[in-house]
């Protein structure tokens, strides 16, 4: 057997960062120097870009990389379904102003990976004609465009900015998606009342205990005019920006739950009405400051939870971006009609070339090919559809052109019943949020006990000072230190593992992470590249491996199946007269001389000799032959991980028990296992075997985390206490993941476990903390033994110290160890091929 | 300590104004993407406001006219 070097690094691409293929041979001329670019596509971005005097955008981008581009010859077909964008009627769904001389409307812009492609792209657009306005927000690569429609076509300006390498879709927001920019809107100014109102409250308070302090008081009038200021300044935080807390609370005690709303709403309406009551009539102490500051931390630690909430919602609306803007619908006349996906019909026919996304549900009518589902299900491998064969809107139509006949449109289609599906996958998982629910319960239920208690005793002895010790206690059980002690610990801790390159999206996560026994992994796409790759090559009747693999690519280059991007680092020249047979193989002609490649039954027709031994069983091998006689047989794989075993072997220190649960068969995976080391297989599950195997796990009181990247496993992801997907998954998968590891590295996993252990240690260090305060000031709270200005200073005191714990997580960022290695990310690899 | 008199209702009214410019900012969108501006200061094109003479040249790290 020949050995042959397969995994030599190529050169990559000035532009994408994509692999070169070794024959290519295409350069652009940036500042002054000669920059290989792996494919035409790619050349010609980075010339337009050049030739706009656009070139800082080289140095401007940073270690980001442009995205793989598509063919540029695709823009003149892509010109004629982008024309559709210049349709009255269909703009009437995203562009406002129609009536007028200037038309704005949203784009989505595909392939924004950092600031640089912003100014990118905002200066190309604003150089064209008749553009009046184009900003681009980093934040969720939307973009805003105001154009004079007399002198430019919109279709024209989409079509400029795929000339620079990106794409743009039209955008209309969900009804949910506004609901959720107004929140976000709303929960930032509540935010910034909250501090500027509780700064301001505090200073005056400041003024009012140091008269205290100092023991020389201060004259009547001015300690009125501080508590009239404080009342002023404290008033639109609680009525306005402390307002949720209230509404919850309500909310809750509706539902008969018992949650920290509560005792918060009645902490701060309470301080908040007696402190007005005592300023009005002058009697008694005032609490705006520890209202408005308990208030503005609380706010704090919401406003965070949401923005990770948020940051993964965006995918979900992504998601819908996958059906194609344009059909081409035959007619009763039997003629091709570029039409709108939209006003596709069921029943109608449609014919899909090679490479398009499929617009609709349906089933085949004419013609056999092979779909790339990777979009729903995750797998790589297309599937032969052959007639009658039902296809899915949002899949991608590899080999050969088909007609379909439309069956579900829209609504009803399978890609948003599977979003419908997701929806509520989300709102039925109140597992770990019970756990959390009950200690709630239970802390909120001591609490109100106490005040009660505390407040039936005092009004028995003293009824004058009732009131005002029992709402000291409130302040003092509720307040900072023990509010603070778990949401600084895991703001923290969240946004350390961010910068990691893990996203932690669901609250319970943390807390699940530290108590995790088992991590359970799909096997595709998560240990292994997702990608085929060829691994070995056995050569015959004395050909060399070289030649052998020129042959193969030659053969293979036409195709955008797997199997043929994994020959594309070999290509050299492209065959002649290509023939697909589907499922079966590819032949052609190279130097007068036929060939063909794939299975072996197939290539061996073609010399009519026996079939050879296959070196092994254990690969899936392909055949390359010619006339005359076999050539060599390639072994096929998907490729680990560069990092798996590490992550693994990490894994495994922290005491968790690895598994592997797969729907595959294959005897890969058995294989994959042996080479990590992975002894517990379960292979060829069925979705419900492997819910089945999650519960029963769960039963014996194990904790799972199950990381996965196909939708396929939606039950499975929902079933298990946590479930994390990879970067590069499908969006399905990422919104319904609890956490994504952006980064795409597994070891990551381990870094967040270990993260997260020490999180809980440093929660009970601040509950710990806190509850000794708690136990100090209570009961000194209760007797009535604690003034106003020592309950602020040792409250303040309290919440500086749990939170200085707290930062001590989000210092672990500095240190070399667990320092993000960011490989490039996988998507980037995986639309390399040309 | 009379002047407090004046001063607390100016610091009131001051607070309002802060209310009022926040309202506005976040209104206008400002705080909607909160990582491209920090960028976008080092993306101008102010190669025609920089003097000749003070002008580098990229490789060498060197004035051009060395």
């Amino acid at each position: 057997m020949q050995a042959v070097n397969l995994n030599t690094e190529p050169e990559q691409c000035f532009h994408c960062g994509s692999d070169i293929p070794p024959a290519s041979n295409y350069f652009t001329r940036i500042n002054e120097e000669d920059k290989r670019m792996c494919c035409p596509g790619c050349q010609a971005v980075a010339q337009t870009i050049v030739a706009g005097g656009l070139d800082n955008f080289y140095q401007h981008r940073g270690d980001e990389l442009s995205p793989a581009t598509a063919d540029l010859s695709e823009i003149a077909s892509l010109t004629k379904e982008l024309a559709l964008y210049d349709n009255h009627e269909i703009q009437q769904a995203f562009v406002s102003g129609q009536n007028t001389d200037t038309h704005t409307a949203t784009l989505v812009i595909e392939g924004i990976s950092c600031a640089a492609c912003v100014w990118l792209l905002e200066h190309h657009l604003s150089k064209q004609p008749g553009v009046i306005k184009f900003s681009v927000n980093l934040a969720n690569h939307r973009a805003r465009l105001v154009w004079h429609p007399d002198d430019i076509k919109l279709s024209q300006l989409l079509a400029e900015i795929i000339r620079i390498g990106y794409k743009a879709h039209p955008y209309h927001p969900d009804k949910e998606e506004q609901l959720l920019a107004q929140e976000s809107k709303r929960s930032v100014i509540r935010l910034g009342v909250a501090g500027i109102g509780a700064m301001q409250a505090m200073m005056f308070a400041v003024a009012i205990y140091a008269a205290d302090i100092a023991g020389t008081g201060m004259e009547e009038k001015y300690v009125m005019l501080l508590r009239w200021a404080s009342l002023v300044v404290a008033t639109p935080v609680v009525l306005y920006a402390a307002l949720p807390f209230l509404k919850n609370a309500f909310r809750d005690l509706k539902t008969r739950h018992l949650t920290m709303d509560i005792p918060v709403s009645i902490a701060i309406w309470g301080g908040y009405i007696a402190s007005a009551w005592a300023t009005l009539f002058n009697t008694g102490d005032i609490y705006f400051e520890s209202v408005t500051m308990f208030a503005f931390f609380l706010l704090i630690g919401r406003f965070m939870e949401m923005k990770a909430r948020q940051r993964t919602g965006r995918a979900g609306n992504a998601l819908l971006n996958l059906i194609p803007a344009s059909a081409l619908r035959i007619n009763a006349e039997g003629e091709e009609q570029l039409v709108a996906a939209s006003s596709l019909h069921p029943g109608d026919l449609i014919r899909i070339k090679p490479g398009q996304t499929i617009p609709a549900d349906g089933f085949i009518t004419r013609g056999f090919s092979s779909v790339d589902e990777s979009a729903l299900t995750g797998e790589y491998m297309p599937i032969s559809k052959k007639l009658q064969d039902s296809l899915v809107g949002g899949t991608i139509n590899i080999e050969n052109p088909i007609e379909m006949q439309v069956s579900a449109v829209g609504e009803k289609s399978r890609i948003s019943s599977i979003v419908r599906l997701l929806e509520r996958a989300q709102s039925e998982k109140p597992y770990v949020a019970r756990v959390a629910d009950q200690i709630a319960r239970y802390f909120v239920g001591a609490t109100l006990i106490v005040a009660a208690c505390v407040s039936t005793i005092w009004y028995i002895v003293d009824p004058a000072n009732a009131f005002w010790i029992t709402l000291s206690v409130l302040v003092v059980t509720c307040p900072c230190a023990l509010s603070l002690a778990t949401p600084t610990a895991l703001t923290a801790a969240t946004g350390t593992l961010r910068q990691q390159g893990l996203l932690i999206t669901r609250g319970h996560v943390l807390e699940s992470f530290s108590k995790a026994t088992h991590i359970i992994f799909d096997k595709t796409g998560t240990l292994t590249e997702g990608r085929l790759a060829i691994q070995e090559t056995h050569p015959l009747n004395g050909i060399s491996s070289a030649d052998a693999l020129n042959w193969g690519a030659a053969l293979e280059s036409l195709s955008e199946h797997p199997i043929g991007r994994a020959f594309t680092p070999w290509y050299t020249r492209a065959a002649e007269a290509i023939q697909v047979t589907v499922g079966q193989g590819i032949e052609g002609r190279i130097e007068d001389k036929r060939y063909r490649i794939g299975k072996p039954d197939y290539v061996m027709q073609l010399s009519g000799q026996p079939l050879p031994v296959m070196p092994d069983l254990q690969r899936q091998w392909i055949l390359l032959a010619d006339e005359s006689q076999a050539l060599c047989w390639f072994a096929l794989d998907d490729q680990i991980r560069r990092e798996t075993r590490q992550a693994i072997h990490e894994l495994r220190t922290l005491g968790l028990s690895i598994e592997i649960l797969t729907g595959d068969t294959s005897p890969a995976v058995q294989r994959i296992a042996e080479k990590l080391g992975i002894d517990q297989i379960n292979s060829g599950m069925s979705p419900e075997q492997k819910l089945e195997h999650i519960r029963k796990l769960q039963a014996e009181g194990k904790q799972t985390i199950m990381v996965g990247d196909g939708i396929n496993d939606i039950p499975v992801l929902v079933g298990a206490q946590t479930s994390v997907s990879m970067g590069a998954a499908t969006d399905l998968a990422k919104t319904n993941a609890d956490a994504v590891l952006t980064n795409n590295n597994l070891q990551t996993l381990a870094v967040g476990i270990r993260l997260s252990r020490k999180t809980r240690t440093i929660i009970k260090e601040n509950l710990s903390l806190s509850l000794f305060y708690n136990i100090i000031a209570l009961p000194a709270a209760a007797l009535g033994l604690v003034p106003p200005y020592i309950a602020a200073i040792g409250m303040t005191a309290s919440s500086l110290i749990v939170t200085g714990n707290a930062m001590r997580l989000a210092r672990r960022a500095k240190n070399p160890q667990t320092t993000q290695t960011a490989p490039r990310p996988e998507s980037a690899k995986a639309k390399a091929g040309t | 300590m009379e002047v407090i008199i004046i001063l607390i209702p100016i610091a009131l009214i001051l607070t309002g104004i802060a209310f009022w410019a926040f309202f506005w900012s976040v209104n206008s969108g400002q705080f909607e993407d909160l990582d491209s501006p920090a960028h976008s200061i080092l993306y101008d094109d102010d190669d025609d406001m920089i003097p000749d003479d003070a002008k580098v040249d990229p490789k060498s790290n060197r004035k051009l006219d060395d």
